[in-house]
């Protein structure tokens, strides 16, 4: 094992996933997470965001198309997709798409279909960015492990 | 039942019957109740963490039916609740069709069901909410998103009740 090399890994993924703290992409539920994640169950947070970025597609396209006529909108459908929305990002730490959730629900609420489409547009921005943000980190953790290291625990608070 | 891939599909678990962990007391066997899979995923994995077996369910139907609760005969519900004993539930409150609120009431009408502990889960900290649960018999409350911190109190907690 080369130990620089592991060294060098371990202080990227460090300051990467510090990064998606400081800029609000994750917060303290996705350190949660980390935290149920052993040696036994080595892929249980990239298995679970998977999921989450699967039900993001799927709630997007369905409020996509309760919200498609002017003259119908159901917004107790497109509510009922953005409470889960909320719920599951809120579960994972998905902070900026919370965030938007939040706004999003406000929209519904008042029954604001521009404000909807603005919304979904939003999370679907979010839900991709932090996808790939993600796939980037997941794949510092393979290479770390590659080498021979192990991957650091990150303390954010 | 420790594998958890592929166990959290949109059925419930199905749950074997051993006949060495009939009455095992230190396991405690827990059914988790949410209708959103990132939520059923999170919870499944924090009690198999603090050693309790688990079983899922996406709705208050399957889980009243795993209870022996459900629209069958009385001779499927015995034999339900014989081989698949349950230490505690564990429900988000909302959820579509019937409530967590309504799984707790039905609960504790079964002459059953009424001893085993209800904890009632849910995102929004609404005080009329979470002592309308307490007032009908729930054991406890939690603020999602769960964490391990969270379950290892309710675990400490229910284990002192169980002594």
């Amino acid at each position: 094992m080369n130990t620089t090399v592991v060294a060098q890994l371990q202080r990227q993924f460090q300051d990467y996933i510090v990064s998606l703290y400081q800029q609000g992409f994750l917060d303290n539920q996705f350190s949660e997470l980390r935290k149920l994640q052993d040696e036994g169950t080595p892929d249980f947070v990239s298995e679970v965001v998977s999921l989450f970025f699967d039900d993001c597609s799927k709630l997007i396209d369905t409020m996509s198309r309760s919200l498609e006529r002017p003259d119908n909108v159901d917004f107790k459908q497109v509510d009922s997709g953005v409470h889960q929305l909320k719920g599951s990002s809120s579960s994972v730490g998905a902070r900026r798409v919370k965030n938007v959730c939040i706004s999003f629900k406000e929209c519904c609420h008042v029954q604001n279909r521009e404000g909807c489409l603005r919304c979904l547009q939003q999370v679907d921005y979010e839900y991709k960015m932090l996808k790939t943000k993600l796939q980037d980190l997941f794949n510092l953790e393979q290479q770390i492990l590659q080498a021979g290291g192990t991957i650091p625990q990150v303390d954010i608070n | 039942m420790n594998s958890s891939g592929g166990s959290c599909s949109s059925l419930m678990d199905v749950v074997t019957y051993d006949p060495h962990h009939h009455g095992h007391d230190e396991e405690l066997h827990v059914l988790a109740v949410d209708d959103n899979l990132i939520d059923r995923k999170l919870v499944e994995r924090l009690l198999k963490i603090s050693s309790c077996k688990v079983t899922t369910a996406e709705n208050a139907i399957r889980a009243l039916e795993y209870l022996g609760l459900g629209d069958q005969n009385q001779h499927i519900d015995a034999l339900t609740c014989n081989v698949m004993k349950v230490n505690l539930i564990i429900t988000d409150y909302c959820m579509p069709g019937m409530t967590g609120f309504e799984l707790l009431k039905k609960v504790k009408e079964s002459s059953n069901l009424k001893g085993v502990p209800v904890v009632i889960m849910s995102s929004e900290n609404i005080p009329t909410r979470i002592n309308k649960c307490l007032a009908s018999g729930a054991q406890m409350f939690m603020q999602k998103p769960l964490k391990l911190a969270d379950v290892e109190k309710l675990k400490c907690h229910l284990m002192n009740c169980r002594s």
